[in-house]
């Protein structure tokens, strides 16, 4: 009889106090290994397809448009002339910005923008695109990247201005109104060489 | 003073375990060709994993030594240049199946803001990423995000990064 009792007693038990080890090493390894792919990049929004029915030949003013040209040895021209990528930034809030509303430059019309009430938009200003089929596609988005840099600082700067902190901090109303003012209107031109 | 009872810590860490393997995703393509995307400074993060459907193109890896091999079985239209869809090495013509197929196993909240990462290496000509991007546009797959790495500016501006 003491013996049955005894074994019951002493029936070995699994020793669990490396449980915590272990899983501290699970959880490490997937900390480690799904933070790695963070995903970023440049977005862009493309127009619908066109239907070659309603081909829209709109007149456009000289002044209004800025057009960019990538060749086959990866060369930047704005408007035939060769510029860097660091100019063309500058270029191009000159020219969607167009502070002293001068004749060469974009047109502006007056609107009404929420949050930061009338102000002079330049919502006739296009910027095209070309690039040759064979120019690099480090080359077309370095451009991108340019434009985007562009694009951004006059926001930036239209946002600390009006709303005291940088456009990336801005609540989506607040993004809505400064995109309005310096709205992205780009239009990319195939090229079928 | 009697120590606090640890019993329960491994069930803790279990259920953060637990919570960490259901929410990030462990991408697990096999790569079939080499990329080294461009470097921007104007990037931001891609949202929503579960929305975003990705789309390869470099130059292919070949899983056999020979260094010889190179120079025939890779060259096509387009240069060594090679577009790869989930696992498999595709051509432009594969690409409306593969977003048909990815959208299909979106819910509908995902298929409103769908995105297209295109993760292309930087020498790829502009041929190829431009009749991809037509492509898409004909199939209603209007937004895209050119994969890139974050490029540090000069010292003279402060960047913060976006969010």
């Amino acid at each position: 009889m003491k013996m049955f009792r005894r074994r019951r007693q002493e029936v070995p038990q699994l020793n669990t106090t490396s449980t915590a080890d272990i899983s501290f090493m699970l959880l490490i390894f997937f900390l480690v290994t799904s933070s790695m792919d963070t995903d970023k990049g440049l977005t862009s929004q493309l127009p619908p397809p066109e239907d070659t029915t309603e081909q829209q030949e709109q007149e456009v003013k000289q002044r209004n448009v800025l057009e960019l040209r990538l060749d086959a040895d990866d060369v930047l021209t704005c408007n035939g002339e060769a510029i860097s990528n660091d100019e063309l930034t500058k270029r191009i809030e000159e020219f969607v910005a167009n502070v002293s509303d001068a004749a060469d430059l974009p047109e502006k019309s007056e609107r009404e923008v929420h949050l930061i009430g009338k102000c002079r938009v330049s919502d006739r200003h296009i910027i095209t695109i070309e690039a040759d089929r064979q120019t690099t596609y480090n080359a077309y988005f370095e451009m991108q990247n340019a434009i985007a840099r562009g694009y951004n600082n006059l926001r930036d700067r239209l946002a600390r201005s009006r709303f005291g902190h940088a456009y990336a901090v801005c609540s989506q109303e607040e993004r809505d109104a400064v995109a309005m003012v310096y709205p992205k209107r780009i239009s990319e031109v195939r090229s079928e060489k | 003073m009697p120590m606090l009872n640890t019993s329960s810590l491994p069930d803790l860490i279990f259920t953060v375990l637990f919570f960490f393997m259901i929410v990030t995703h462990m991408r697990d393509v096999d790569l079939k060709v080499r990329y080294e995307v461009p470097q921007g400074t104007e990037i931001q993060k891609l949202g929503h994993k579960a929305s975003v459907v990705h789309i390869y193109v470099g130059r292919r890896m070949n899983v056999n030594d020979n260094l010889n091999d190179n120079v025939n079985e890779n060259v096509n239209g387009n240069g060594e240049f090679f577009i790869q869809l989930n696992n498999e090495i595709a051509t432009l013509a594969d690409i409306k199946a593969f977003l048909d197929n990815e959208r299909s196993r979106m819910n509908s909240e995902d298929q409103g803001r769908m995105t297209v990462s295109i993760k292309a290496d930087r020498d790829v000509p502009m041929g190829l990423i431009s009749d991809i991007k037509q492509t898409l546009q004909q199939n209603y797959a209007l937004r895209i995000n050119y994969s890139a790495t974050e490029r540090n500016v000069n010292v003279n501006e402060n960047e913060d990064e976006r969010r």
